[in-house]
Protein backbone atom coordinates (compact mmCIF):
# COMPACT_ATOMS: atom_id res chain seq x y z
CA UNK A 1 0.00 0.00 0.00
CA UNK A 2 2.55 2.50 0.90
CA UNK A 3 4.19 2.64 -2.81
CA UNK A 4 1.69 5.43 -3.70
CA UNK A 5 3.30 7.72 -2.09
CA UNK A 6 6.70 6.90 -2.50
CA UNK A 7 5.75 7.18 -6.06
CA UNK A 8 4.62 10.69 -5.71
CA UNK A 9 7.64 11.23 -3.70
CA UNK A 10 10.01 9.93 -6.85
CA UNK A 11 7.98 12.27 -9.20
CA UNK A 12 8.47 15.02 -6.93
CA UNK A 13 11.72 15.37 -6.65
CA UNK A 14 12.27 14.37 -10.56
CA UNK A 15 10.59 17.39 -11.46
CA UNK A 16 12.32 19.69 -8.87
CA UNK A 17 15.80 19.02 -9.75
CA UNK A 18 14.93 18.78 -13.83
CA UNK A 19 12.90 22.38 -13.46
CA UNK A 20 16.18 23.82 -12.21
CA UNK A 21 18.31 22.39 -15.06
CA UNK A 22 15.57 23.64 -17.16
CA UNK A 23 14.59 20.48 -18.84
CA UNK A 24 12.00 19.79 -21.31
CA UNK A 25 11.69 16.38 -20.82
CA UNK A 26 12.95 14.02 -18.19
CA UNK A 27 14.23 10.54 -19.99
CA UNK A 28 15.22 8.33 -17.13
CA UNK A 29 15.38 8.29 -13.37
CA UNK A 30 18.08 6.15 -11.30
CA UNK A 31 16.27 4.71 -8.05
CA UNK A 32 18.78 2.83 -5.64
CA UNK A 33 16.39 0.35 -3.50
CA UNK A 34 17.88 -1.70 -0.93
CA UNK A 35 17.22 -4.94 0.47
CA UNK A 36 16.62 -3.69 3.90
CA UNK A 37 14.18 -0.70 2.82
CA UNK A 38 10.90 -2.18 3.00
CA UNK A 39 10.28 -0.84 -0.28
CA UNK A 40 9.71 -3.12 -3.94
CA UNK A 41 9.33 -1.64 -7.15
CA UNK A 42 6.97 -3.73 -9.15
CA UNK A 43 3.83 -1.40 -7.53
CA UNK A 44 6.58 1.63 -7.94
CA UNK A 45 6.21 0.98 -12.05
CA UNK A 46 2.53 0.36 -11.83
CA UNK A 47 1.77 3.53 -10.18
CA UNK A 48 4.06 5.76 -12.86
CA UNK A 49 1.91 5.64 -15.27
CA UNK A 50 -1.01 7.20 -13.53
CA UNK A 51 0.86 9.91 -11.40
CA UNK A 52 3.19 11.44 -13.78
CA UNK A 53 0.91 11.54 -16.83
CA UNK A 54 0.86 14.53 -18.25
CA UNK A 55 4.39 15.91 -16.60
CA UNK A 56 7.49 15.82 -18.39
CA UNK A 57 8.32 12.85 -16.71
CA UNK A 58 5.51 10.66 -18.06
CA UNK A 59 7.95 9.03 -20.57
CA UNK A 60 10.38 8.48 -18.15
CA UNK A 61 12.20 5.29 -17.86
CA UNK A 62 12.33 3.88 -14.19
CA UNK A 63 15.78 2.21 -13.73
CA UNK A 64 15.66 0.49 -10.27
CA UNK A 65 19.17 -0.83 -8.69
CA UNK A 66 18.45 -3.66 -6.40
CA UNK A 67 21.37 -3.42 -3.51
CA UNK A 68 21.83 -6.76 -1.27
CA UNK A 69 21.44 -6.28 2.28
CA UNK A 70 25.59 -6.47 3.15
CA UNK A 71 27.76 -7.47 6.61
CA UNK A 72 31.30 -6.54 7.65
CA UNK A 73 32.86 -8.80 10.39
CA UNK A 74 34.05 -6.87 13.31
CA UNK A 75 36.53 -9.31 13.44
CA UNK A 76 38.05 -10.65 10.54
CA UNK A 77 36.79 -8.06 8.33
CA UNK A 78 34.94 -10.46 5.92
CA UNK A 79 32.31 -8.67 3.84
CA UNK A 80 29.03 -11.07 2.83
CA UNK A 81 25.77 -11.35 2.10
CA UNK A 82 24.25 -13.27 5.23
CA UNK A 83 22.25 -16.49 5.02
CA UNK A 84 18.65 -16.87 5.66
CA UNK A 85 18.64 -18.12 9.42
CA UNK A 86 21.99 -16.52 10.42
CA UNK A 87 23.63 -13.37 10.32
CA UNK A 88 27.17 -14.74 11.67
CA UNK A 89 30.07 -14.09 9.58
CA UNK A 90 30.34 -17.53 7.40
CA UNK A 91 34.84 -17.00 7.18
CA UNK A 92 35.16 -17.00 11.34
CA UNK A 93 31.86 -17.30 12.82
CA UNK A 94 31.84 -14.61 14.83
CA UNK A 95 28.74 -12.78 16.00
CA UNK A 96 30.17 -9.37 16.33
CA UNK A 97 29.13 -7.94 12.42
CA UNK A 98 27.12 -5.05 11.49
CA UNK A 99 25.24 -3.97 8.69
CA UNK A 100 26.93 -1.94 5.90
CA UNK A 101 25.07 -1.52 2.80
CA UNK A 102 21.65 -2.92 1.99
CA UNK A 103 19.37 0.44 3.57
CA UNK A 104 19.04 2.45 0.50
CA UNK A 105 16.33 4.36 -0.70
CA UNK A 106 17.75 7.10 -3.24
CA UNK A 107 16.84 9.19 -6.52
CA UNK A 108 20.38 8.86 -7.50
CA UNK A 109 20.60 10.73 -10.43
CA UNK A 110 17.90 11.53 -13.92
CA UNK A 111 18.88 11.94 -17.57
CA UNK A 112 17.15 15.17 -19.17
CA UNK A 113 16.43 16.86 -22.08
CA UNK A 114 17.15 20.28 -22.57
CA UNK A 115 15.82 22.79 -25.94
CA UNK B 1 20.26 18.20 -25.80
CA UNK B 2 20.44 15.21 -23.22
CA UNK B 3 22.08 15.62 -20.05
CA UNK B 4 22.31 13.41 -17.08
CA UNK B 5 21.65 15.08 -13.76
CA UNK B 6 23.00 13.94 -10.05
CA UNK B 7 20.31 14.08 -7.89
CA UNK B 8 21.60 11.66 -4.30
CA UNK B 9 18.04 12.48 -2.66
CA UNK B 10 16.64 10.33 -0.22
CA UNK B 11 12.85 9.26 -1.32
CA UNK B 12 11.31 10.10 2.08
CA UNK B 13 13.55 13.58 2.61
CA UNK B 14 9.99 14.94 2.69
CA UNK B 15 8.01 12.77 4.90
CA UNK B 16 11.95 13.66 6.95
CA UNK B 17 10.87 17.43 7.18
CA UNK B 18 7.46 17.32 8.25
CA UNK B 19 9.30 14.68 10.92
CA UNK B 20 11.54 17.53 12.03
CA UNK B 21 8.83 19.96 12.71
CA UNK B 22 6.87 17.05 14.79
CA UNK B 23 10.04 16.96 16.93
CA UNK B 24 10.05 20.86 17.44
CA UNK B 25 6.34 20.56 18.65
CA UNK B 26 7.18 17.89 20.98
CA UNK B 27 10.57 19.83 22.25
CA UNK B 28 8.88 22.96 22.70
CA UNK B 29 6.00 21.32 25.01
CA UNK B 30 8.67 19.67 26.72
CA UNK B 31 6.94 15.99 25.76
CA UNK B 32 8.99 12.98 25.13
CA UNK B 33 7.19 10.88 22.53
CA UNK B 34 7.88 7.11 21.54
CA UNK B 35 7.01 5.27 18.83
CA UNK B 36 5.40 1.80 19.21
CA UNK B 37 6.31 -0.73 16.41
CA UNK B 38 4.80 -4.39 16.51
CA UNK B 39 2.74 -6.82 14.68
CA UNK B 40 -0.79 -7.15 14.90
CA UNK B 41 -1.95 -8.57 18.13
CA UNK B 42 1.67 -8.44 19.52
CA UNK B 43 0.22 -7.04 22.51
CA UNK B 44 1.10 -3.03 22.31
CA UNK B 45 -2.48 -1.81 23.83
CA UNK B 46 -2.09 -4.14 26.61
CA UNK B 47 0.86 -2.95 27.19
CA UNK B 48 0.57 0.76 27.68
CA UNK B 49 -2.13 0.48 29.84
CA UNK B 50 0.77 -2.05 31.84
CA UNK B 51 3.26 0.85 31.42
CA UNK B 52 0.31 3.34 33.14
CA UNK B 53 -0.15 1.26 35.83
CA UNK B 54 3.37 0.48 36.33
CA UNK B 55 5.00 4.31 35.91
CA UNK B 56 1.68 5.16 39.13
CA UNK B 57 1.49 8.81 38.46
CA UNK B 58 5.45 9.51 38.18
CA UNK B 59 5.09 10.58 34.46
CA UNK B 60 2.07 12.30 32.98
CA UNK B 61 0.61 10.08 29.92
CA UNK B 62 -1.15 10.45 27.00
CA UNK B 63 -1.52 8.18 23.58
CA UNK B 64 -1.81 8.44 20.01
CA UNK B 65 -3.20 4.91 18.49
CA UNK B 66 -2.63 4.05 14.61
CA UNK B 67 -4.98 1.51 13.17
CA UNK B 68 -6.43 1.33 9.83
CA UNK B 69 -9.68 1.71 10.94
CA UNK B 70 -11.74 1.63 14.19
CA UNK B 71 -11.47 3.48 17.61
CA UNK B 72 -11.32 0.59 19.88
CA UNK B 73 -7.51 0.57 21.07
CA UNK B 74 -8.05 4.92 21.60
CA UNK B 75 -11.05 4.19 24.12
CA UNK B 76 -9.51 1.73 25.98
CA UNK B 77 -6.73 4.34 26.65
CA UNK B 78 -9.61 6.97 27.44
CA UNK B 79 -11.14 4.64 29.48
CA UNK B 80 -7.98 4.44 31.21
CA UNK B 81 -8.32 8.17 32.01
CA UNK B 82 -5.10 9.21 29.95
CA UNK B 83 -5.95 11.64 26.99
CA UNK B 84 -6.19 9.58 23.53
CA UNK B 85 -6.60 10.21 19.46
CA UNK B 86 -7.48 8.10 17.12
CA UNK B 87 -5.83 8.33 13.65
CA UNK B 88 -7.36 6.11 10.98
CA UNK B 89 -4.94 5.66 8.59
CA UNK B 90 -7.59 4.32 6.11
CA UNK B 91 -5.89 0.97 4.82
CA UNK B 92 -2.04 2.78 4.51
CA UNK B 93 0.28 -0.01 6.53
CA UNK B 94 2.22 2.70 8.39
CA UNK B 95 1.50 5.67 10.16
CA UNK B 96 3.97 8.66 9.14
CA UNK B 97 5.06 12.26 9.61
CA UNK B 98 2.12 14.27 7.81
CA UNK B 99 -0.74 11.75 9.63
CA UNK B 100 1.06 12.45 13.01
CA UNK B 101 1.30 16.08 12.62
CA UNK B 102 -2.49 16.06 12.25
CA UNK B 103 -3.08 14.38 15.40
CA UNK B 104 -0.94 16.66 17.49
CA UNK B 105 -3.25 19.40 18.13
CA UNK B 106 -5.62 17.12 19.86
CA UNK B 107 -3.30 16.33 22.91
CA UNK B 108 -2.61 18.73 25.51
CA UNK B 109 1.12 18.18 24.68
CA UNK B 110 1.52 21.01 27.28
CA UNK B 111 0.45 18.78 30.43
CA UNK B 112 2.18 16.01 29.50
CA UNK B 113 5.37 14.14 29.91
CA UNK B 114 5.19 11.12 27.56
CA UNK B 115 2.96 10.21 24.48
CA UNK B 116 2.95 6.44 23.49
CA UNK B 117 2.40 5.93 19.98
CA UNK B 118 0.85 2.84 19.10
CA UNK B 119 1.86 2.50 14.84
CA UNK B 120 -0.23 0.46 13.12
CA UNK B 121 0.54 -3.40 13.51
CA UNK B 122 2.94 -4.79 10.65
CA UNK B 123 6.58 -6.03 10.89
CA UNK B 124 7.19 -4.88 7.46
CA UNK B 125 7.50 -0.70 7.18
CA UNK B 126 6.77 1.34 9.56
CA UNK B 127 10.59 1.85 10.77
CA UNK B 128 10.98 3.81 7.62
CA UNK B 129 9.24 6.14 8.22
CA UNK B 130 10.68 8.78 10.98
CA UNK B 131 7.73 10.35 12.65
CA UNK B 132 9.61 12.93 14.43
CA UNK B 133 9.44 11.05 17.84
CA UNK B 134 12.14 10.94 20.22
CA UNK B 135 12.84 6.79 20.67
CA UNK B 136 11.30 3.99 18.31
CA UNK B 137 10.18 0.91 20.09
CA UNK B 138 9.44 -2.90 18.84
CA UNK B 139 7.45 -4.97 21.08
CA UNK B 140 8.11 -8.90 19.68
CA UNK B 141 5.54 -11.41 21.57
CA UNK B 142 6.55 -14.63 22.44
CA UNK B 143 4.05 -16.58 20.32
CA UNK B 144 5.23 -14.75 16.70
CA UNK B 145 7.93 -17.23 16.86
CA UNK B 146 12.18 -16.72 17.64
CA UNK B 147 13.08 -16.22 13.65
CA UNK B 148 11.25 -12.72 13.12
CA UNK B 149 14.63 -10.87 13.45
CA UNK B 150 15.88 -12.93 10.65
CA UNK B 151 12.68 -12.62 8.43
CA UNK B 152 12.04 -8.94 9.40
CA UNK B 153 15.37 -7.55 9.80
CA UNK B 154 14.18 -4.24 8.84
CA UNK B 155 11.96 -3.76 12.03
CA UNK B 156 14.89 -4.78 14.53
CA UNK B 157 17.24 -2.48 12.58
CA UNK B 158 15.13 0.69 13.09
CA UNK B 159 14.44 1.13 16.74
CA UNK B 160 16.58 2.12 20.11
CA UNK B 161 14.75 -0.35 22.56
CA UNK B 162 13.05 -3.79 22.48
CA UNK B 163 9.98 -5.63 24.19
CA UNK B 164 9.74 -9.13 24.11
CA UNK B 165 6.42 -9.47 25.40
CA UNK B 166 4.15 -12.55 26.80
CA UNK B 167 6.72 -14.21 28.00
CA UNK B 168 4.30 -15.90 30.59
CA UNK B 169 3.63 -18.27 27.23
CA UNK B 170 7.48 -19.09 27.08
CA UNK B 171 6.79 -23.04 29.01
CA UNK B 172 3.73 -23.55 26.19
CA UNK B 173 5.23 -22.38 23.13
CA UNK B 174 8.65 -23.17 21.44
CA UNK B 175 11.07 -20.20 21.57
CA UNK B 176 14.46 -20.14 21.06
CA UNK B 177 15.63 -17.18 23.25
CA UNK B 178 19.40 -17.07 22.63
CA UNK B 179 19.20 -17.84 18.70
CA UNK B 180 16.04 -14.94 19.01
CA UNK B 181 18.87 -12.54 20.99
CA UNK B 182 21.66 -13.30 18.53
CA UNK B 183 19.82 -12.18 15.53
CA UNK B 184 19.00 -8.74 17.24
CA UNK B 185 21.95 -8.47 18.54
CA UNK B 186 24.03 -9.00 15.26
CA UNK B 187 21.79 -6.50 13.52
CA UNK B 188 21.04 -4.14 16.16
CA UNK B 189 23.84 -4.16 18.32
CA UNK B 190 23.76 -3.67 22.46
CA UNK B 191 19.67 -2.78 21.75
CA UNK B 192 18.30 -2.19 24.94
CA UNK B 193 15.83 -5.22 25.61
CA UNK B 194 13.39 -5.90 28.43
CA UNK B 195 11.56 -9.34 28.35
CA UNK B 196 8.05 -8.88 29.88
CA UNK B 197 4.79 -9.97 30.77
CA UNK B 198 1.65 -7.73 30.84
CA UNK B 199 -0.39 -10.58 31.93
CA UNK B 200 1.77 -11.61 34.96
CA UNK B 201 3.14 -8.01 35.45
CA UNK B 202 6.85 -9.19 35.66
CA UNK B 203 9.21 -7.19 34.29
CA UNK B 204 6.93 -4.21 33.58
CA UNK B 205 8.82 -2.38 36.95
CA UNK B 206 12.13 -2.61 35.22
CA UNK B 207 10.96 -1.16 31.91
CA UNK B 208 8.88 1.51 33.72
CA UNK B 209 11.84 2.33 35.82
CA UNK B 210 13.96 2.96 32.88
CA UNK B 211 11.26 4.78 30.77
CA UNK B 212 11.20 7.54 33.68
CA UNK B 213 15.23 7.78 33.59
CA UNK B 214 15.11 8.04 29.49
CA UNK B 215 11.99 10.53 30.06
CA UNK B 216 13.67 13.15 32.78
CA UNK B 217 17.46 12.77 31.12
CA UNK B 218 15.29 14.49 28.09
N1 LIG C 1 -0.57 -14.33 27.64
C1 LIG C 1 -0.46 -13.03 27.40
N2 LIG C 1 -1.34 -12.43 26.57
C2 LIG C 1 -1.22 -11.11 26.34
C3 LIG C 1 -0.18 -10.34 26.93
N3 LIG C 1 -0.29 -9.05 26.49
C4 LIG C 1 -1.36 -9.03 25.66
N4 LIG C 1 -1.93 -10.26 25.56
C5 LIG C 1 -3.12 -10.64 24.78
O1 LIG C 1 -2.81 -10.50 23.39
C6 LIG C 1 -3.96 -10.09 22.65
C7 LIG C 1 -3.69 -8.86 21.83
O2 LIG C 1 -3.39 -7.78 22.70
P1 LIG C 1 -3.50 -6.26 22.25
O3 LIG C 1 -2.95 -5.45 23.36
O4 LIG C 1 -4.84 -5.93 21.74
O5 LIG C 1 -2.49 -6.26 21.02
P2 LIG C 1 -2.19 -5.10 19.95
O6 LIG C 1 -0.79 -5.30 19.53
O7 LIG C 1 -2.54 -3.77 20.53
O8 LIG C 1 -3.19 -5.46 18.79
P3 LIG C 1 -3.59 -4.58 17.50
O9 LIG C 1 -3.63 -3.14 17.94
O10 LIG C 1 -4.91 -5.10 17.11
O11 LIG C 1 -2.52 -4.85 16.49
C8 LIG C 1 -5.06 -9.89 23.69
O12 LIG C 1 -5.85 -11.05 23.73
C9 LIG C 1 -4.29 -9.71 24.99
O13 LIG C 1 -5.01 -10.11 26.13
C10 LIG C 1 0.75 -11.02 27.80
O14 LIG C 1 1.70 -10.44 28.36
N5 LIG C 1 0.56 -12.36 27.99
MG1 LIG D 1 -3.73 -2.22 19.72
ZN1 LIG E 1 34.62 -12.94 10.62
ZN1 LIG F 1 3.64 0.97 4.81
Amino acid sequence: MHELPITQNILEIALRHAEQAGASEIKRIDILIGQYSSFVDDSIQFYWKIIAAGTIAENAVLHFQRVPVEFTCQDCGAVYEPQEDTFACPRCLSPRVRVTRGEELRVESIEIETP
Amino acid sequence: MSQKITVVENILSANDQIAQKNRAAFDAAGVFVVNMMASPGAGKTTFILKTLEALQGRLRMGVIEGDLATSIDAEKALAAGIPAVQINTGGDCHLDAVMLAGAIPALPLDQLDLVIVENVGNLICPASFNLGTHMNLLIASIPEGDDKPYKYPTMYRGVQALIISKIDLLPYVPFDMDYFRQGVEMLNPGLVTFPVSARTGEGMQAWADWLVERVKAK
